[in-house]
């Protein structure tokens, strides 16, 4: 009917069909709209938090003054930054022992690999939850080291999608180089740093910050291995959630948002810089 | 994804050793032996209050296929199938708006399909609650439009409408599938348009210049070219869908529990390990069914021909 009216739109100009324009609008309307009014009324002056009764940032100072809710942001920090560390490693590594090695049982490795993905995020923190009570994990170590069972659990669901990260990356990388720097006298280990690692840089940025972003967003895994000094974020706003829709949880929750949507952005900028970078001459 | 170049690990035992040692003996020590220790525990039963005996029985999983658990099992696919296929229907249009957008637009769509699904699921999912609760955001708009009809009606002298009844929306299955849709139509829409991006336009316009309609051309030229996308958007979807915890522990009410509640019950208050291992190793098989599934069904479609490398631009 459109384009009886507006005759310049071309059979595959989709987007300028206004009823597809409506459509994607929609969709995006139900995407946006909860995450925007939470945010929204986390400013709202009103215990009941459902007509707007002025601007105050009143439940961020009690957010900021919540003890128990700090300390579990301070836990979910911790634990997301030591996760990110091993995960990086452990993936970098994956990453480059796939890329470059033909092994036995390298298929059932990589399968392996890909399980953490693919599983089930409840079946997966219950067998954490098993595993550490059968070899009876203590649960009454001083913090940092309180938080290891957490932190076991995430990087074992971080790092292979490091790794799947870091090896995109390095299919562009040229072995020539490596071969280059080989021949004209460097070790093994410094043609690893001085060629190899550079070129992997953008890859392991993004999957450092896709490791953070994925720990620190982490509910289900979290909730069977946390104990009870082990508070994290998630699990300590789950809590709060259960009882009720209060302005200081959508102030907590606007808090994380805006931290992920920060990080998430920074992970897209690198990985975009990678896709253009890799399309260059190899 | 299997490279078949690089070189043989032979040749360089020490540096491959130095590799391959972390990541392997991670893998091994935190997530095959948690899992071994899961499935032995599927086998076992309580003795005791805490005491677990590995017996080698088979009561649990004939337990898991008793029929009130049958029947949650039946429930949980039914609702992760229906929230797949309104995922399906809501994402195709939108993933072919992304395909065909201006370069300006595309982007920005992309990105904003992306960055609710990095946003957490907890808070997703409270969001939602805020909106469906009973003097939520969308009772209120409705009450508005209420009032706003009632006065109408006044006004062309009619009787007023009774009071608004606010609905119940939140606590029920209707709440759960809404949910499920709203956190899981990235995943949709990301691999559709994936599979949409790389196919011959070339081949719609031929369909379109020798007649055919655009729902034609999309059921019978876009559908079995995009066949792999829509395969992995429905398994990438289906999957967490099925084994979804939160969703339906905060949005639905007594009866609207899923595989994976029934689940954390048993290792919480029921204190049932022993069967709550088995249950979730059969949500675990039926994981890799589907998994499985399409693997088979995109090596079939690369056999006959219709596969991603034909749809692709040269």
């Amino acid at each position: 009917m459109m384009r009886r009216l507006r005759p310049a739109i071309a059979p595959l100009d989709y987007t300028r069909r206004w009823s597809m324009r409506l459509w994607v609008g929609l969709v995006m309307f139900f995407l946006y709209a909860p995450l925007v009014a939470l945010m929204v009324f986390s400013f709202n002056d009103s215990r009941r938090n459902i007509v707007w009764r002025g601007f105050t940032t009143k439940y961020y100072d009690k957010v900021m003054h919540n003890d128990m809710l700090m300390e579990a942001l301070g836990n979910s920090l911790t634990i997301a930054f030591f996760t990110t560390i091993i995960s990086l490693v452990l993936g970098g590594l994956a990453a480059v022992m796939l890329w470059r090695f033909r092994f036995p049982w390298k298929a059932a490795v990589e399968g392996a690999m890909a399980l953490p993905i693919v599983v089930p995020e409840i079946c997966f923190g219950v067998a954490m939850l098993i595993f550490f009570a059968q070899i009876g994990w203590p649960t009454d170590m001083p913090w940092p080291f309180s938080l290891g069972a957490i932190t076991i659990a995430h990087v074992t669901f971080c790092f292979p999608f490091v790794a799947m990260v870091v090896r995109s990356r390095l299919a562009s990388f040229n072995r020539e180089e490596e071969e280059a720097a080989k021949d004209l006298g460097a070790s093994e280990w410094q043609a690893f740093r001085d060629v190899l690692l550079p070129h992997m840089k953008p890859g392991l940025i993004a999957g450092a910050l896709l490791a953070f972003t994925m720990s620190l967003d982490d509910f289900v895994i979290t909730f069977f291995t946390s104990g009870p000094n082990t508070i994290t974020f998630p699990v300590k706003v789950y809590s709060m959630v259960r009882f009720s829709v209060t302005p200081e949880v959508n102030a907590a929750s606007t808090l994380l948002i805006v931290l992920t949507v920060i990080m998430t952005s920074v992970a897209l900028y690198f990985q975009n810089r990678m896709v253009q970078s890799g399309k260059g001459p190899a | 994804m299997t490279g078949a170049g690089g070189q043989s690990w032979r040749t360089q035992k020490r540096v491959f050793a130095t590799i391959a040692t972390g990541p392997i003996l991670w893998l091994l020590l935190f997530f095959i032996i948690p899992l071994a220790v899961l499935w032995a525990y599927s086998f076992g039963r309580n003795v005791g209050l805490t005491e677990i005996e590995i017996s080698g029985t088979f009561a649990n999983y004939a337990k898991a296929i008793e029929p009130l658990y049958l029947q949650i099992f039946g429930k949980s696919i039914a609702v992760a199938g229906l929230t797949t296929f309104i995922c399906l229907i809501v994402g195709f249009p939108v993933a072919l708006a992304i395909t065909f957008a201006t370069p300006k637009w595309k982007p920005w769509l992309l990105l904003g399909i992306m960055l609710p699904f990095w946003t957490n699921l907890l808070i997703r999912t409270y969001a939602l609650m805020a909106v469906l609760r009973t003097e939520g955001y969308a009772n209120q708009s409705l009450g508005w439009l209420w009032q706003l009809s009632s006065n109408a009606r006044v006004v062309l002298g009619l009787q007023p409408l009774d009071a608004f009844e606010p609905l119940h929306l939140l606590y029920n299955n209707f709440a759960v599938v809404l949910g499920l849709v709203y956190v899981h139509l990235p995943f949709m829409v990301l691999p559709l348009y994936a599979a949409l991006d790389r196919l011959d336009r070339s081949l719609i316009e031929a369909s379109l210049d020798l007649g055919a309609g655009h729902f034609r051309t999309l059921l019978t030229i876009v559908a079995p070219l995009a066949a792999p996308g829509i395969i992995s958007g429905v398994v990438i979807t289906f999957v967490p869908a099925l084994g979804a915890y939160l969703t339906p522990d905060l949005l639905g009410g007594t009866d609207s529990q899923m595989i994976a509640n029934v689940i954390e019950r048993q290792f919480k208050r029921a204190n049932d390990w022993p069967f709550g291992s088995a249950l979730s190793f059969m949500l675990m098989y039926a994981t890799f069914i589907m998994i499985a599934w399409q693997a088979q069904r995109e090596r079939k479609l690369m056999r006959t021909g219709i596969g991603p490398d034909v749809g692709a631009r040269a």
